[in-house]
């Protein structure tokens, strides 16, 4: 879902861009304050992690692949403002290093993956996790959380590409919609299996300080 | 911790240099659909990066190609978000120092 350079017209870009620094200036501030010894190893593999995954693209129907994206991921296991710094990194890196996106559109994509995926993810998995509770709380915030992101910055991505004039929103919207809910199955099941494996192996993990 | 970076990071290395070279090459779901709804072609690409589409220029075997730089890009990633989080924690430090 990264978009290149030429999708996205001057307003859009920079508008998205600009908001996407004030939250990333928000989430080093919020980092500065909360970050703990433990925490630093973490958001190193937590990026190392996101970033070897999303060069996994698994096919989905029709002759169109997906890849996880890792957003919720990151929330779930130190918090919506380390998710989006941990984001943020990577798509720099994908950017800069593999072009992968383009660098007019680096903050339409931070916003899209970094900003939906965690921010919003976070709200999401939370509010399940505090209804439900327990393991299956967990599990079931984390399924609904990880697809949503996936859908919701794909439905941000068709209103970014509409309001640029570059496909229209009634032609984009629902195709867009459609093959990231399938693409979102997947960024469910791979979020669910690590909390898993984490919950498995080193539960105290998931205790730690949320940033 | 020690175990947790050798395992977190041994897992992302495994992922990236072993099975990156195996993923799918069809167009993702934004791709599909601007080809689709022909707008692809309105792409471009105003930096071409350092390591192309993850394939690591010079090196004709496309797997390997793809797992070094899959490697490369682990190794990267990791070291920046480390550096990243140590100088905004230091900041924080001396903040208090004041």
């Amino acid at each position: 879902m990264h978009i290149p350079d030429g999708f996205l017209d001057a307003k859009t870009w920079i508008s998205l861009s600009a908001i996407s620094a004030g939250v990333v200036a928000i989430s080093v501030a919020r980092a500065n304050k909360k970050l703990g010894e433990k925490h630093i190893p973490l958001m190193g593999i937590m990026s190392a992690f996101i970033f070897a995954a999303q060069m996994l693209n698994f096919p989905v129907a029709g002759g169109t692949s997906g890849h996880f994206m890792g957003g919720v991921l990151a929330t779930i296991l130190l918090g919506p403002f380390a998710g989006v710094l941990i984001m943020t990194t990577v798509l720099i890196v994908q950017c800069f290093i593999f072009g992968d996106g383009g660098i007019t559109s680096l903050g339409a994509n931070v916003f899209n993956m970094a900003v939906i995926g965690s921010v919003l993810g976070y709200l999401i998995y939370f509010t399940f996790y505090k209804i439900i509770k327990g393991k299956t709380g967990r599990f079931i915030g984390a399924f609904i959380a990880a697809w949503s992101s996936i859908v919701l910055a794909a439905g941000f991505c068709a209103l970014e590409l509409a309001i640029s004039g570059t496909s229209p929103l009634k032609v984009t919207l629902t195709t867009m919609l459609g093959v990231h809910c399938i693409i979102g199955i997947g960024e469910a099941v791979i979020t669910v299996a690590v909390i898993s494996f984490v919950l498995a192996t080193r539960s105290d993990l998931l205790e730690l300080e949320k940033i | 911790m020690k175990k947790i970076i050798f395992i977190g990071l041994g897992i992302s290395l495994v992922l990236a240099i072993f099975l990156s070279p195996f993923a799918s090459s069809s167009p993702d779901g934004l791709e599909k659909v601007g080809e689709g709804k022909g707008f692809m072609d309105k792409a471009e690409s105003f930096i071409a990066g350092l390591i192309p589409d993850y394939a690591f220029p010079g090196i004709e075997n496309e797997i390997i190609a793809t797992a070094l730089a899959g490697m490369i890009g682990v190794l990267i990633v990791f070291t920046l978000t480390y550096i990243l989080t140590v100088v905004i924690k230091r900041k924080k430090q001396s903040q208090i120092n004041k």
